[in-house]
């Protein structure tokens, strides 16, 4: 059951991830990641059914929900056609994540959870909602610079190969941010409390996770603008790259 | 009924003749009555009279009457599936200068909509104007700019998004500068100062758009409250230099550089924030969506050419119309005299199902003939299969 809704999340990201690279096939691309996404769902709801407890408990599984969260947030503007080349940035990153996930075993039914209580499951889909958001993020702040950049340059096409306005770019960068951070604050607080409670010592993920929380913040209060905000998007993004894929494994452990 | 199209345009002729049979609304519906069923559409690049039934010459002396000269050379006649060919491409801006032009669709809307026409023309233009709509939503033929003043407004919308609110500075009072004023106003900025060398032309220019006339001594100093600079002055020196852009500012600024010698310092598009574009720049963009709008219209030939194919037929498809409609006029005229002729013996109820049996049978009996006669007229043959069922059931006498 689960391998026949793994491949189909998996063929309708990768045919999105390849088909966005042209106009003309932008629209196929997004019913990619519509049915692909609607079979990870699908296979999500399998696994929650079969499992013993939190069935994402672990690097791989958490990833596999990860991917849907990233996924799933990107369809809330995916589908217009000017977001074709963010999805073209999205779509592999989250093709390669949902097959990194299944090598580690994150697709699989009937998993014993090492998650025990509602604050633990908690605060792993606060953290990982938010690092989804952040990941979108810097998907649309790539975009700005990209942009931008083109403008500042007077490329001749930049009125053919259209993207949406920076103006707007940067607004929704700023918004989806503005959402993650909450997410990102409440999982860590959680995560913290539960951590007092039953001992254990602070690692390298946790310093780095709060490091992006306290980047991210910064970017909330100060406000920059422009190329600034979309450099300092990227940056949060690198430490949630590091956090996500490099220190994971010993945080779950 | 016959569609025949008799017209001239800027392809075959100049503007000294367009200008002689450019025709105002009235006039064009004058033009148009004088052949009953007709439709007149006359725009600065074209006049065009599509008729139906009247004869050819008879149109070609009323527009060689309005030009007050022969038009042989410069005039153009097609009939039937051409001239509707024709005009699905005019109407999808395929026929105009600048390829994927919106606005003479609005103009066969016009000219339909004055001239009440007959069932062919009626048909004909409605589907063109279908086609002109369909042409717009599924190609990006009339997406991108086609002129300096336009690519500028689109530019700043690409920086900004939404131009509504923000500020502009018309520095000169250039006729460009001014078109391109007028198209960010369009889009919904407000022209807030225009300064100018002269007073009296930036006053009359800043009441025409509402703003507000300033020297040009002020302009540093109104830089910081702006959002889109548009300069077309003639000043042989740059009017603004980097050094007078504030720094550090928290929302883009655009500059648009019509003049030629520049007007605006090349350093201000390093600074942080800004973007400047001159009309090398402009012209160059312009010159690639008009290269992008060629490509979509070899998408929008095709679509065009499918409409054309379903006008053909719905033309052919005319043909074999009367003769079913008489065979089916015919049939239940036998049945409904036969069916008289229970009257009295039969109960009510007997009557319903006499009335339901044979109706069926009527139907069941017809339909294979009407569909293969559907069929013959749209590979040709309509008017021979026509011709057999009225012999074959006696119609000649109805024709």
């Amino acid at each position: 059951m689960v391998e026949a809704l793994f491949w189909p999340a998996l063929l309708g990201y990768g045919e999105a991830a390849f088909a966005y690279a042209s106009a003309r096939t932008s629209r196929t691309a997004t019913w990619g990641v519509r049915l692909g996404w609607l079979a990870q769902t699908a296979l999500l709801v399998v696994q929650a059914a079969r499992a013993d407890g939190f069935p994402w408990s672990t690097w791989a599984g958490s990833l596999n929900l990860f991917v849907w969260l990233v996924v799933g947030a990107y369809l809330i503007w995916g589908c217009r056609p000017r977001f074709r080349l963010l999805g073209l940035s999205v779509m592999p990153l989250a093709a390669l994540l949902l097959g990194v996930a299944r090598l580690g075993g994150g697709t699989d039914a009937g998993t014993r959870s090492d998650y025990g209580n509602l604050f633990l499951i908690l605060h792993v889909g606060l953290v990982l909602a938010a690092f989804a958001g952040f990941t979108l993020a810097a998907g649309l702040a790539g975009l700005y610079l990209w942009e931008e950049r083109r403008l500042k340059g007077r490329a001749t096409d930049i009125l053919r190969l259209r993207v949406p306005p920076l103006g707007t770019l940067e607004r929704l960068t700023r918004h989806t941010i503005l959402v993650s951070l909450p997410l990102l604050t409440l999982g860590l607080a959680i995560g913290i409390v539960r951590q007092r409670r039953d001992g254990g010592s602070f690692d390298a993920l946790e310093g780095v996770t709060l490091l992006a929380w306290l980047l991210y913040g910064g970017l909330v209060i100060a406000r920059p603008h422009g190329r600034r905000a979309a450099l300092i998007a990227l940056g949060g993004f690198a430490l949630v790259i590091v956090a996500r894929l490099a220190l994971a494994g010993g945080h779950f452990a | 009924m016959t569609l025949t199209l008799v017209g001239l345009s800027h392809h075959v002729a100049p503007v000294e003749l367009r200008e002689r049979v450019a025709l105002d609304a009235a006039a064009a519906r004058a033009l148009a009555a004088r052949f009953g069923d007709a439709v007149c559409l006359s725009t600065c690049n074209r006049t065009e009279l599509y008729v139906d039934g009247a004869a050819e010459g008879d149109v070609v002396a009323a527009l060689a009457e309005v030009a007050g000269e022969p038009l042989d050379g410069v005039l153009y006649r097609l009939h039937e599936e051409a001239a509707a060919l024709h005009l699905f491409r005019v109407a999808a801006g395929l026929d105009s200068l600048i390829p994927g032009e919106g606005e003479i669709l609005g103009q066969v809307r016009s000219a339909y909509e004055a001239a009440r026409p007959g069932a062919l023309l009626d048909h004909v233009f409605r589907q063109a104007l279908a086609v002109g709509k369909r042409v717009r939503t599924e190609t990006a033929i009339g997406e991108s700019p086609a002129s300096v003043s336009s690519a500028a407004a689109a530019l700043a919308a690409q920086v900004f998004g939404e131009l509504r609110g923000r500020r502009v500075l018309l520095i000169g009072a250039g006729r460009i500068g001014e078109l391109a004023a007028g198209n960010l106003s369009a889009r919904g900025a407000e022209i807030a100062f225009v300064a100018n060398r002269t007073v009296d032309t930036a006053r009359e220019l800043a009441q025409r758009f509402g703003g507000e006339p300033i020297a040009l001594s002020e302009i540093g100093s109104r830089l910081g409250e702006i959002d889109v600079v548009v300069s077309s002055t003639s000043a042989p020196e740059p009017v603004l230099v980097a050094a007078d852009v504030p720094a550090r500012r928290r929302r883009p600024l655009f500059f648009i550089d019509i003049a030629v010698p520049r007007d605006l310092d090349g350093a201000i598009a390093k600074l942080d924030g800004c973007f400047l574009y001159d009309i090398d720049d402009l012209e160059a963009v312009v010159a690639e969506t008009l290269a992008g709008r060629r490509i979509e219209a070899a998408r929008a030939e095709q679509l065009v050419a499918d409409e054309a194919a379903r006008f053909r037929t719905w033309r052919a498809s005319l043909d074999v119309v009367p003769a079913i409609a008489s065979l089916r006029a015919r049939a239940e005229e036998i049945r409904t005299t036969e069916l008289a002729k229970v009257d009295g013996r039969v109960t009510d109820d007997e009557r319903r199902t006499l009335e339901s049996v044979t109706s069926q049978i009527l139907n069941k009996l017809l339909h294979l003939p009407t569909v293969r006669m559907k069929e013959a007229a749209v590979s040709a043959d309509g008017a021979t299969y026509a011709d057999a069922v009225r012999h074959l059931f006696g119609l000649e006498e109805e024709r």
